[in-house]
Order: C-alpha cells, then sequence, then structure tokens
C-alpha cells in the first residue's frame, strides 16, 4: 500500500479513501453493535439473519475466543467459560465487582498472581477464566476484534480505525481501558465520543433539529444523563451526569434476588449466578410487552420456576428509577435550565424500552420522550457519523464537558478541585503546590476524581511520585501540577518546580488501570498487533509529516519563489524531490533524515522570507499589505 | 525564534512570527499561516480579543457565544483528525484556549474578576489573602448561622431564595462600577458576590442532604 501525494484539491485515489473509512462502535454492557457511513447514509452492519446488536458476551471454549450469540450459546454448558457484562468492570478493581446474594457472577483472580513487584501492576481486577488469567481490557478487546471483523467482512477490506463509544458518566480509569482494548484489537480509535453526544447526534442530523435537547440512556450497565444545546450543526453539551454502575443488570439482579428469596436458594456459585441472571433477564425482557412472565432455571439443584407479573417487577425496580431521577435534577440545576426549557427527550439504551423507564421520564420531563430512532442503534449510528466527520470533514461539530470533578488529595485526605465537572475539553488547569518540611525533595500526589469532599469518597486515579525538587526551606518550593484533559475526555499530569524550573520526574501508577508495562506485554502477545504493525503505524505518521512539510514548502515557493536564484531554487527541488521519492516507499529512517536535509536546505529561504517581511514593516507598511505583499497569488 | 515588533505606522503594536510549518512569516495573532494555511499557536491574549469581544463588564452573551462556536468551528481538534501529530496538538491547545475564554468571560464573576486583573486589581481570595471587611464578614457569619439553624429543605430554600435575590442585586453594582470607573466598588462587590455563590452551594449540598 503506498501513499500518493496528491495536489490540494485533487480527489484521493480510490484505495486510499477506502483505507481512510473508519467504522462506528457501540461497546455496550449487553451488547454492541458496529456501523459505518457509507455514501451519505449511516448503517448498522448486521448479520445474516439482519441482527445489528451483538451481545457482549465471550466464551472461552475453544483456542480462539468466540463472541456474540454463539458464546451465549455456551453459558449452559461452559458457565466458568462465558463472561458476560465485562464493560462493568473496566478500569475498576476487585471490590467494585457486583455481587448476586453474596455470589460474584466471574472468577476474579487473585490480586497480581505469579507476578512479583507490583510497581508494574495497575490495581484492575482480573478474572479467572478457566486456566486463563484475563483483564477486563483483553475481553473487550476481543469483542472489539470481532466487531472489526464484521465491519471487514461487510466491506470487504481491512478496517483500522474507529470512533468508539463510552459512558459520559465513565471516569478516566474506564476511557483509559477502553482505549486500551481498541489498541489490543488493532484499532486506532480517532475518538472517544460520550454515548448521549452520540445518540444526539444521530438524532439531531436526522431531524435537523435546534434548541435544547435532553438524552437520557440507560443502557445495560450505565445510565447517563446530557442536556444539549443543538444550533447550527454545533452539539454543545452544557452538562452530563449519571451513574456509572446502574442498568438493566441492576433490574435483572432485582429480579433474581427476588427469586432467590421466594424459593430459599442460597450460595450460588459464579456459573449458577450467571445462569440466574440470564433467567431474570430473559423474564424482564418478557415483560415489556407481556403483563406477565415466568422465570426458568436450574440452579443449586433447584428447578426455579416464578411467575411475576410487571406490577411486581415495576417495585422491584423503581428505587433504582428514582436514582436515575435524582441525576435528572442535578445536571438541570449544574446547567442553570428548567425541566420547561428542554425541548425533546431523547431515549438510549435497550432499558429505556422498559414501559416504567417511559412513563417515569414522561413524567419528570412533562413530555413524551422521542425514541424514533431504534434506542439499542442509535448510539452506534451516531458514532458512525462523527467517525465520517473525522475522517472525510464535516460542517458538524461536537463540543463535550468533563462528567466528574478531577482533583488532588491533600492534607488531612481532603480533596482539592482542580478542575469541576461540567467543564467543556480540551481544558488544562494548574495549581501551585509547595512543600511541608524543609530539605523535601519528593512528592507524593494523588489523583482522584469525583464531588466528594474527602479522597474515601472519591475515585482514586493515580500516584505520581515526584523527585528531584531541589531542596528548600519548607513552602519555598513552587510546584506546578497540570492537569490536561484532550478532547476525548482523557487526563494527563505533569508537574515543574517553578523556581528553579527543575522539571521533576513522574511516574505514574494507575489505582484501577493496566500500566504501560502490562500494556507493552499484552500487546506483544497480541496476534492482530504485532511489532509490524507498530512500525507500520510510525511509517504512515512519517509520511503524513513528510506530505505536510512538502505541501507547506509548495506554499511557500508559489508565494515568494521569486527571492531565490535558480541556482537556490533547482537546490530546493532536489532536495524536495527525494523526500517525494522516499515518502512512496517504507523506509521510515530515510524519510526522517532526507526531512531533516530539507530543512536545512530550506533554511536561508526561511530567512529571507522573514528578512523581506522585517524590511516592509520597517517602510511602514501596515500588516496586512504585508501579508499581501507576500502572498502574491492570493493562497489562502 | 526572533519575535519582530512592528515600528510605527497603522498597525504598529502588530508583530509577526515565523509560521511553525512553513517558516515564513506570519502575523503573530493569525488563526492560519496566510502562505501554507496551517494553524497556529494561540500566543498570549487576553480572553476579550481572543474572542473578538470589546473588553468590558457589559458584553453580549449572544454574541459572545456565536463568536466562541465561530472559532471552535474551525479550530477544534476534531477538525484536523487527519493532520500530522503537531498540527493536531496545536489545535487542541487553540481549543484549551477558547475553552478558558469562554468560560471566564461567560460568567459574570469570573469576568468582573478578570477584568479588574486586567486593571490592576487583584481580586482572588486566597488563603494567605483573606478579606477584612467587617461588614461582609459579619453578613457571612450570619448567613452561616441561619443556614445551620434550618432544619427543613423548605427553609433552606428560603435562605437561597433571599441569598439569589441579593447576587442580582449585586451584579447590577458590579456593571455601574466599571462603567463608572470605580474599581474599589467593582472590588468590594465582587467579593461580596463570591462569599454569596459559596454560601448557595453549600446551601444547595444541606438540602440534598436533608432530602436524601
Amino acid at each position: 500500500m503506498l501513499l500518493q501525494i496528491h495536489e490540494p484539491g485533487e480527489t484521493p485515489a480510490p484505495h486510499e479513501l477506502e483505507r481512510s473509512q473508519a467504522i462506528g462502535i457501540d461497546l455496550g454492557t449487553t451488547n454492541s453493535v458496529v456501523a459505518m457511513v457509507s455514501g451519505d447514509h449511516p448503517e448498522v452492519l448486521r448479520d445474516g439473519s439482519g441482527d445489528g446488536l451483538v451481545p457482549s458476551v465471550v466464551a472461552y471454549v475453544y483456542d480462539e475466543p468466540i463472541v456474540g450469540k454463539q458464546a451465549q450459546a455456551e453459558l449452559a454448558h461452559h458457565p466458568d467459560l462465558v463472561i458476560s457484562s465485562i464493560k462493568r468492570l473496566m478500569g475498576r478493581g476487585a471490590a467494585d465487582v457486583k455481587k448476586l446474594a453474596g455470589a460474584l457472577p466471574y472468577e476474579l483472580a487473585p490480586a497480581e498472581e505469579g507476578k512479583p513487584g507490583d510497581k508494574k501492576f495497575g490495581g484492575m481486577v482480573r478474572l479467572k477464566v478457566g486456566d486463563q488469567i484475563l483483564s477486563p481490557v483483553e475481553i473487550s478487546a476481543d469483542i472489539l476484534k470481532a466487531l472489526k471483523l464484521r465491519a471487514e467482512i461487510s466491506l470487504g477490506h481491512k478496517v483500522e480505525k474507529a470512533v468508539i463509544t463510552v459512558p459520559a458518566y465513565f471516569d478516566d480509569a474506564a476511557r483509559t481501558a477502553t482505549k486500551d482494548a481498541a489498541r489490543l484489537a488493532g484499532l486506532e480509535v480517532l475518538r472517544l465520543v460520550n454515548e448521549p453526544t452520540a445518540a444526539a447526534l444521530a438524532y439531531g442530523l436526522d431531524s435537523a433539529a435546534e434548541g435544547i435537547y435532553a438524552v437520557y440512556d440507560l443502557g445495560g450497565g450505565t445510565f447517563d444523563i446530557s442536556l444539549l444545546k443543538l444550533q447550527k450543526g454545533v452539539f454543545q453539551v452544557l452538562a452530563t451526569g449519571g451513574d456509572a454502575q446502574l442498568g438493566g443488570d441492576d433490574f435483572d439482579h432485582a429480579l433474581a434476588e427476588w427469586a432467590m428469596r421466594r424459593t430459599g436458594i442460597t450460595g450460588l456459585t459464579s456459573g449458577e449466578a450467571k445462569i440466574l441472571l440470564q433467567a431474570a433477564r430473559a423474564a424482564k425482557e418478557r415483560l415489556t410487552t407481556a403483563s406477565g412472565a415466568e422465570l426458568k432455571a436450574t440452579v443449586a439443584g433447584h428447578d426455579v420456576r416464578q411467575s411475576i407479573d410487571r406490577g411486581t417487577f415495576e417495585i422491584l425496580i423503581e428505587p433504582l428509577l428514582g436514582r436515575t431521577l435524582r441525576a435528572c435534577r442535578q445536571v438541570l440545576e449544574d446547567a442553570k435550565l428548567t425541566v420547561s426549557e428542554v425541548k425533546g427527550v431523547v431515549l438510549v439504551g435497550g432499558s429505556t424500552r422498559v414501559p416504567l423507564v417511559r412513563a417515569f421520564v414522561a413524567d419528570f420531563f412533562k413530555q413524551q420522550p422521542l425514541a424514533d430512532i431504534n434506542p439499542d442503534e442509535v448510539v452506534a449510528v451516531g458514532a458512525a457519523l462523527q467517525a465520517k466527520a473525522l475522517t472525510q470533514g464535516s460542517e458538524t461539530l461536537l463540543l463535550d464537558v468533563i462528567p466528574l470533578s478531577l482533583g488532588v488529595e491533600t492534607m488531612g485526605g481532603i480533596v482539592e478541585r482542580v478542575i469541576e465537572r461540567n467543564t467543556p475539553i480540551p481544558v488544562t488547569k494548574a495549581q501551585d503546590f509547595t512543600t511541608y518540611q524543609d530539605s523535601q525533595t519528593g512528592m507524593l500526589i494523588h489523583v482522584v476524581q469525583g464531588e466528594r469532599e474527602t479522597v474515601d469518597a472519591c475515585r482514586s486515579l493515580g500516584r505520581l511520585e515526584l523527585t528531584g525538587i531541589p531542596p528548600l526551606v519548607a513552602g519555598a518550593a513552587r510546584i506546578r501540577v497540570t492537569y490536561a484533559v484532550d478532547a476525548d475526555g482523557l487526563l494527563t499530569v505533569s508537574a515543574e518546580e517553578k523556581t528553579t524550573g527543575v522539571k521533576a520526574e513522574i511516574a505514574v501508577k494507575p489505582s484501577y488501570g493496566l500500566t504501560d508495562d502490562e500494556m507493552a506485554d499484552m500487546l506483544r502477545d497480541s496476534l492482530t498487533y504485532a511489532r509490524e504493525d507498530m512500525e507500520k503505524r510510525l511509517l504512515l505518521e512519517s509520511r503524513v509529516e513528510a506530505e505536510r512539510v512538502l505541501l507547506a514548502l509548495n506554499a511557500a515557493l508559489k508565494a515568494d519563489g521569486a527571492l531565490l536564484s535558480p541556482q537556490e531554487r533547482a537546490e530546493i527541488d532536489r532536495v524536495a524531490q527525494i523526500v517525494k521519492e522516499l515518502v512512496a516507499g517504507d523506509d521510515r529512517v530515510r524519510i526522517h533524515a532526507a526531512m531533516e536535509d530539507l530543512d536545512r536546505a530550506t533554511h536561508d529561504f526561511a530567512q529571507k522570507r522573514m528578512d523581506r517581511a522585517i524590511q516592509m514593516a520597517l517602510r511602514g507598511q501596515r500588516l496586512d499589505e504585508v501579508e499581501a505583499g507576500m502572498a502574491t497569488d492570493g493562497a489562502q | 525564534m526572533a519575535v519582530v515588533e512592528k515600528i510605527g505606522g497603522a498597525g504598529a503594536g502588530a508583530t509577526f512570527v515565523p509560521c511553525w510549518s512553513c517558516k515564513g512569516p506570519v502575523a503573530s495573532r493569525a488563526l492560519f499561516c496566510h502562505t501554507c494555511g496551517a494553524v497556529q499557536a494561540p500566543g498570549s491574549t487576553d480572553h476579550f480579543t481572543r474572542l473578538g469581544m470589546a473588553p468590558g463588564f457589559d458584553l453580549d452573551d449572544e454574541k459572545l457565544e456565536k463568536q466562541y462556536l465561530g472559532f471552535q468551528r474551525v479550530l477544534h481538534p476534531d477538525r484536523f483528525a487527519g493532520k500530522p501529530a503537531k498540527e493536531r496538538l496545536i489545535a487542541e491547545s487553540q481549543a484549551v484556549a477558547l475553552n478558558e475564554a469562554y468560560e471566564t468571560l461567560n460568567d459574570p464573576l469570573k469576568r468582573a474578576t478578570y477584568l479588574l486583573g486586567l486593571k490592576g486589581v487583584n481580586s482572588e481570595v486566597t488563603e494567605e489573602k483573606t478579606v477584612n471587611d467587617p461588614a461582609l464578614l459579619m453578613e457571612a457569619l450570619e448567613k452561616r448561622e441561619a443556614l445551620a439553624e434550618a432544619e427543613s429543605a423548605d427553609a433552606i430554600e428560603d435562605l437561597m431564595i433571599s441569598a439569589g435575590t441579593t447576587a442580582i442585586q449585586l451584579l447590577s453594582d458590579i456593571s455601574l462600577a466599571f462603567a463608572a470607573d470605580d474599581l474599589a466598588a467593582a472590588n468590594r462587590s465582587v467579593l461580596r458576590l463570591k462569599y454569596l455563590r459559596k454560601f448557595l452551594e453549600e446551601a444547595r449540598l444541606r438540602r440534598a442532604a436533608l432530602e436524601s
């Protein structure tokens, strides 16, 4: 695959367009969906029977993992080898796993089993699946690989880029874990987009909506509520809130626990817990349209058979829905808006099919919610639209916010907030700290996320160890800690001692993530992302950079080429030609070397251009005249 | 890199710098290079200039939003997704600067504090620099006591409504003070409004705690 340089405005060669095609992925707790835009229309990629939903279930029964419906079918025979709802464990610790009456629906691996030296390992939970130890990142990567394959089969060529959606309320650890999973699956993430924002994009573009809209997104494991202002193609998130541990799964848990209480069953194994939860889910789904259903399963030597009517089910889930409404009230308050200012409410997520959910939303927002686009597919459609916007350009723009405040631990376990929730991203904020002991040369910076005042009540993201602070009296050092959140909502923390300018060394140990070492190991082990892939990516990046340099030089020569003597011009053209030829090859090192040569060859030219501008300025010409004089052929 | 200060002429004060991409001269406040089209780094300028607004406390909210969205449309990193990493980073720093400017100017209290800062009055409340206005301290103390004694969500609601009314009055006081260029008066009202905002936040938390 060769990259051809084309003049701006010229149509790229067809194979280039193909390669730039990117997919949109909704990586859900219960189901995942992959979509893409072909021509102007977003399209959900379906299986042979027309089904767009891929159950987010992975079975590790054979050498190669199985994903989707076939994996679900394995549950009855190999409950210990089938993993579902893995999204709930992304960026989570062992203590976060939800139990079913004391039984975990997963078998947890002992922490850092067989791997000494805890510095190397992040605190994310690991699962024991048969004789393998797997992290949620690896299991999610297997789901992503299956979705990638579905897209490749449907398109007939390789797919390497994707927009992946995450719950708006996902914290930094869970977002990082999602991006890591994509890397393992061999997908370059163009952007992580928040699920309600993606849904609003799909909905807004479809209906040309303008005004303030609420997106109520109740999925399998997470709940998001976002308020957006839609105007002239800009989708601006005003506030977002939710609960990253609340979804349809909790309805299943409520039903399963109810059945256990009624039958007096206790002490389930993790495999039995999975089977009972699956039976509960089936009963719940029947209750969406039927007024009654039967929960049937065989666990712990008992045949569980419990009839349940919709009214009883609704009593079980009412407290959970109350929690969603509290979050709705909070975002309205955060955005300083009232219910009457909300023009429409969009329902997203499979759990919004439950009739009581719709009734609660309608009652709260005083209007019938909208569900014109299939609530299971709307997020993936939005992701596909954004994938197209990022690869082929677009008139629309998503402006999102950070869902949870970011802070730092100070004396006494109190959180000092550095970035407030609902701040638009990307954002950078700095905070100054000082030492509290004479000659203190090190400092531990504990980064936390959440709204509470104390560190214990917030989510720990990681600890940075700062060394190399110059030994000064207590309080004299000025350590500036900078939090930078990028457009994916991902945080980077850096630190510098300001009085001496010493850049302190920092080492990050993620509380619930994977360390860089662990990621490196997994990438090495991964079949789809071997070393060659890394090389290929670096080569592509070099080519893109070389192409930029050539285009910039071209523009400069067009505007100011007259400043050069024929000999000078010939020399620049000669070196540029070498770069051009090397870009068509695949030797990254030589491309780099040639670009350095080109930089040297154009040094005097750049100097002449600057000198001329200075001279024109000295003669008293206005800046715009100077610019007009320099851009004689009217190039941009 | 050399920065050239233009001497004399109508555009006095304007500077130009070499474009990072094509190395040619480009106005230091330009968003894009007029020769090669590459996006330029945000540079340092005040928030009003960045968003193309006339500096002042009273400003047109709708125009501010329009300006902000207009700049984001061309500078947001999503517009540069296929570009080299360096260009994406520059676009990101532009978007960061726009967000910071908009966040500051969109909130009247932050805007007033920022404007005072531009005029050389430091209105930031820090641990070292506390307020010593006895009337303000007394008012804050009384409000705190009333909040501590409030036992129902309704009682807190009443306190919040009264504080909210004062806050609106203070905004108009600040506007008048800036119009008269009375910075000391503006600063007093800004500090009082800061205390009120803090009080309202505490009241909200108390009310939420009582409700749940």
